[in-house]
């Protein structure tokens, strides 16, 4: 029996393909990478509003419909490089698309064809699909960039591009696979209701944040107030929490926008400057940078003008530096008319 | 692929701990899922965690791997799930 290592994202596209291999006969298992940028897991975990929906990882979940092995590998350190120096270009926002796909596809190739005893490697891509990474040019750019070459079968698309060698040598029928184009949904979800797929995940804006403008925005910030292009997955994982607002370069405040936020916050408050308001509830604040004494005053006013106290005259908050000394600061809610939207971030 | 419900064979491989407090899924099941492959059949697995989406994930990861969901058990700061490593 042959086998194929799939890209499982836990989207429906992914699900099918693995699904029309696996009818031929193919026994297939998949692969799903986690770069740091995922939009599956972490935010279900920290915003609370998201915690009334049933909480499941897609791809697991697709793994269970099929009856397949998933194996789930942590590429975040080696995916930096995609992110920060992309050969492609990016998208519409921070999204290396192309780069992304041509790295997941040859880090399949490795582990599964070159490491393992995989024969070929499946993806759920659709010419048309995606403006940067899923068109007629790029697939073969795909196939040969990563290293994958006539081993990369696209069984949702297979029929518009040339035969590959699990076709040609007879390990699909060629005959059995699709001819997909294009951004219409329904060929794909005619074929999800033909295998009895009710309910998948429907991604709107993809499964990785750099697609986002509002999250690409912060990530830029934070290259721009660092003055390099890096990061550290703690940094990426905070660019997902809080309002992000930055009053000077030199520093930001990262305010919780509710219990779930801030309970996240927590986990992080003994390696940042942190203030919190005192007397009544409010949000944790982590303020990321070098802020003197009149910056952490206005931080303070800026976490009052969040907190329940915004409307009072005064409002005691207190300041915890990163070596264990609390400094108390009694201070005026900065009105709203004060807070500039550019300082929004 | 049904999770297998298995009682405590603590003599075939072994116990373990795996503390995975303050990591967010998937980093739990993928910090499980490289433990595990060094692991010998029979050896119990404990997870702490605090993420609550390990409850979800961590079951639905034996549950497509065929290994062993043990127990669970969750207090105020952290959640515990035993798990049972099986032939697969």
């Amino acid at each position: 029996m042959k086998k194929a290592i799939a890209l499982i994202s836990g989207g429906l596209d992914s699900m099918l393909a693995a699904k029309v291999v696996q009818e031929q006969g193919v026994h297939v298992e998949g692969l799903n990478f986690y770069t740091g940028f995922c939009v599956e897991g972490h935010t279900h975990a920290i915003r609370k509003k998201r915690q009334v929906k049933p909480r499941r990882n897609n791809a697991l979940w697709v793994a269970e419909q099929l009856g397949i092995k998933l194996h789930i590998i942590d590429v975040a350190e080696e995916y930096k490089d995609i992110v920060l120096n992309p050969k492609h270009g990016y998208g519409q926002n921070l999204n290396p698309c192309l780069d992304c796909k041509i790295f997941m596809v040859d880090r399949a190739r490795t582990w599964g064809v070159a490491e393992r005893d995989f024969d070929f490697i499946v993806t759920g891509e659709v010419i048309g699909q995606r403006p940067k990474s899923q068109r007629k040019e790029t697939m073969p750019l795909i196939a040969r960039e990563s290293g994958a070459d006539d081993l990369l079968l696209r069984p949702l698309c297979a029929r518009n591009l040339a035969p590959t060698r699990p076709e040609r040598e007879g390990w699909v029928d060629r005959d059995a696979l699709y001819g997909f184009h294009g951004r219409n949904r329904k060929p794909q979800m005619a074929l999800a209701e033909s295998f009895g797929f009710s309910d998948y995940a429907q991604p709107a804006g993809g499964c990785c944040f750099l697609t986002d403008a509002q999250y690409a925005s912060k990530l830029a910030d934070l290259w721009d107030a660092r003055g390099a292009r890096d990061y550290e997955l703690d940094d990426i994982m905070l660019l997902k929490v809080g309002r992000h607002i930055r009053p000077a370069r030199h520093y930001k405040l990262i305010v919780g926008r509710e219990e779930g936020e801030n309970r996240y916050l927590e986990g992080y408050r003994n390696r940042f400057l942190h203030l919190r308001t005192a007397g009544f509830p409010g949000p944790l604040a982590l303020i990321d940078g070098a802020p003197g004494p009149r910056d952490v005053t206005l931080a303070a006013r800026i976490l009052a003008r969040y907190s329940r106290g915004r409307t009072l005259p005064r409002v005691d908050v207190s300041a915890h530096h990163v070596n264990g000394v609390v400094e108390l600061l009694n201070v005026e809610p900065l009105p709203p008319t004060e807070l500039p939207a550019a300082w929004h971030v | 692929m049904s999770p297998r419900q298995t009682g405590a064979n603590v003599a075939r491989g072994g116990r373990q701990q795996l503390d995975v407090r303050g990591l967010l899924c998937p980093l739990p099941v993928i910090r499980t899922q490289e433990r595990v492959e060094s692991l010998s059949t029979g050896t119990l697995l404990d997870i702490l965690a605090t993420d609550p989406g390990v409850l979800q994930d961590i079951p639905a990861w034996c549950r497509v791997h065929g290994h062993g969901l043990v127990a669970t058990a969750r207090d105020d700061t952290c959640i515990r799930i035993t798990i049972e490593v099986c032939e697969t």
